[in-house]
């Protein structure tokens, strides 16, 4: 029995893997409690969109994918930018347009030039097996990288986070807060997309920080329990996959929200007995 | 000098004129807030107040016309309470120390800071229900957060938009006592509010806009149905009651509003 469960641990392509699923799960985790508290989970989900029309592109050109899908990832970001300034169409709809035709130009690219269905189905799903150790260097120095700034950012973030007009007044360049964040998370988008996958990356953004808010009211406490979260469902996930033989990112998504759906119900049945404790006074 | 005659200008306005999209929110407006004012910005919906107050802020550049502040003066902030996201998750301690952000980078709470916001908090009654989530307070509670934020990185100029609005009576007179308090301390204070007679009248300088400005003074010389008028665009009366001008919407007007709800309906 023990045996069995340390059993692929004697791969190293799937130690390669959990390692990079760790990580990974804990580098969205830690950026999904701003795209959570504010509101922006389409962006996390539009932007991994946009970076896969990149992925494609530099696929096909042949130059490396995160050169090729960074540009296009910042292109993609102004474009929306821009887009989102008409007033009349608004910023959600400015994301649709622009990321869904950046993922059709990927798909079209791919079906025409690319190796076609192999590497779609990997960008899609992403490959955990196929992880290089250039993925594990990526994914570690940004989740440094990501780290060192929102310790270096902390009160900055947390203001403009919460109350930016506010901050802007008190004098904290909400503008630049915002281009940080959206930095960090084309960032995190781009080394993370080949491991989990276009489709599912914006689950691991929302997810463990969605968990995270449910059990503390401190954002302080949310920017280290959504990580571990991230980390432990990246960790737990791998392993359930190999013994279960299913897709390693869906299965690490669904025990991400085996955690949310548990502690749903665990913090909804704490909030009824204090009901019942306010009603028995 | 002169200085003592009369008080420094904080904050300066001269022909300002504000726009968004091409449509003018302030139009041609001239006005100073000095030391020591504490002065209502009044004015129907649309008129410009809050656009005034971000102008003066900085917020907002001026179309034409410009603002001048007091080389080095610190304001600060208290947005509307409808405007706070009540379920972000920080508790009132946090929320008051948030404007520190000016003060470093250091993550963590220092001493320093920590014997300030204990000051401030205890200054307005907020130290019992320091650690407590911001949605857990009363209303009054709630309002006090904002202005404990405010205060914490010692302002020379506070300035409020809408501190009544969508709060109780017990509320509003617990925040304006507050805030007669903090001026009588030396603290220089604008705020916009549509309520004339529980807040407007109370001040000491009132400013009626309307795009323009319509009158500038003390209530008894601004509050005045030809101001009103001018400003609302409808007629309402003025009583006196123990000194101070009650504003009255007249009946006319009330009428006619209740009848053509009775057609919609």
């Amino acid at each position: 029995m023990i045996a069995t469960l340390f059993e692929p641990f004697g791969y190293s392509f799937f130690n390669n893997g959990l390692a990079v699923a760790t990580l990974a799960g804990a580098l969205c985790g830690l950026l999904g409690v701003f795209v959570v508290l504010r509101g922006m989970s389409y962006i996390g989900h539009g932007l991994s969109h946009a970076v896969f029309g990149g992925a494609a592109a530099s696929a096909v050109v042949g130059i490396n994918y995160f050169i090729g899908a960074g540009i296009w990832a910042v292109v993609s970001g102004v474009l929306i930018g821009r887009i989102a300034r008409r007033r009349i169409i608004g910023a959600d709809a400015a994301i649709g347009v622009v990321t869904t035709a950046s993922f059709a130009i990927g798909l079209a690219l791919l079906n025409r030039y690319g190796q076609a269905k192999k590497s779609i189905e990997a960008v899609l799903f992403g490959s955990v097996l196929g992880v290089q150790p250039a993925d594990i260097w990526a994914v570690s120095i940004v989740a440094v990288l990501v780290g060192l700034l929102v310790i270096a950012f902390y009160r900055r973030l947390l203001f403009a986070t919460f109350d930016p007009d506010v901050a802007q007044v008190t004098g904290v360049k909400v503008a630049w807060v915002e281009a940080l964040v959206m930095m960090m998370l084309s960032l995190t988008i781009l080394v993370t997309m080949r491991v989990i996958g276009t489709l599912l990356i914006s689950a691991l953004l929302v997810i463990p920080a969605a968990t995270s808010r449910m059990l503390t009211n401190s954002f302080a406490r949310m920017l280290w329990i959504s990580p571990v979260l991230g980390a432990v469902s990246g960790f737990v996930g791998m392993n359930a996959s190999y013994h279960l033989d299913t897709s390693a990112s869906a299965t690490v998504i669904l025990v991400a929200a085996i955690g949310f759906v548990v502690v749903y119900a665990a913090t909804g049945l704490r909030g009824r007995v204090r009901v019942a404790h306010v009603h028995h006074i | 000098m002169n200085a003592l005659a009369v008080p420094q200008a904080l904050v300066e306005c001269h022909e300002l004129t504000c726009a968004y999209d091409g449509s003018v929110a302030v139009d041609d407006v001239s006005m100073a807030v000095r030391r020591g004012d504490f002065v209502g910005i009044v004015g129907p919906s649309g008129s410009g107040k809050t656009t005034l107050l971000k102008a003066v802020l900085g917020s907002i550049p001026p179309a034409s016309g410009h603002v001048h502040r007091l080389q080095g003066l610190t304001m600060a902030y208290v947005p509307q309470v409808e405007s706070v996201d009540w379920n972000f998750p920080v508790t009132v301690l946090e929320t008051v120390i948030m404007t520190r952000s000016r003060n470093g980078w250091w993550p963590r709470t220092t001493k320093d800071e920590r014997d300030h916001a204990e000051r401030v908090l205890h200054r307005l009654g907020l130290v019992d229900v320091a650690e407590r989530h911001i949605r857990e307070l009363s209303g009054g509670q709630q309002q006090r957060v904002f202005i404990a934020r405010a205060l914490f990185h010692r302002p020379e100029l506070l300035v409020l938009d809408e501190p009544t609005s969508g709060v109780d009576v017990r509320t509003r007179h617990e925040v304006l006592h507050l805030l007669a308090d903090l001026h009588d301390e030396g603290l220089s204070i604008v705020l916009t509010t549509h309520d004339l007679n529980g807040l407007a009248a109370h001040l000491p300088r009132v400013v009626c806009i309307n795009k323009r400005i319509i009158a500038d003074g003390a209530p008894r010389d601004v509050l005045t149905p030809v101001v009103l008028e001018k400003t609302y665009g409808a007629e309402m009366e003025v009583l006196i009651h123990g000194g101070m001008p009650v504003v009255l919407e007249s009946g006319a007007d009330h009428v006619a509003r209740r009848l053509s709800n009775l057609t919609t309906f």
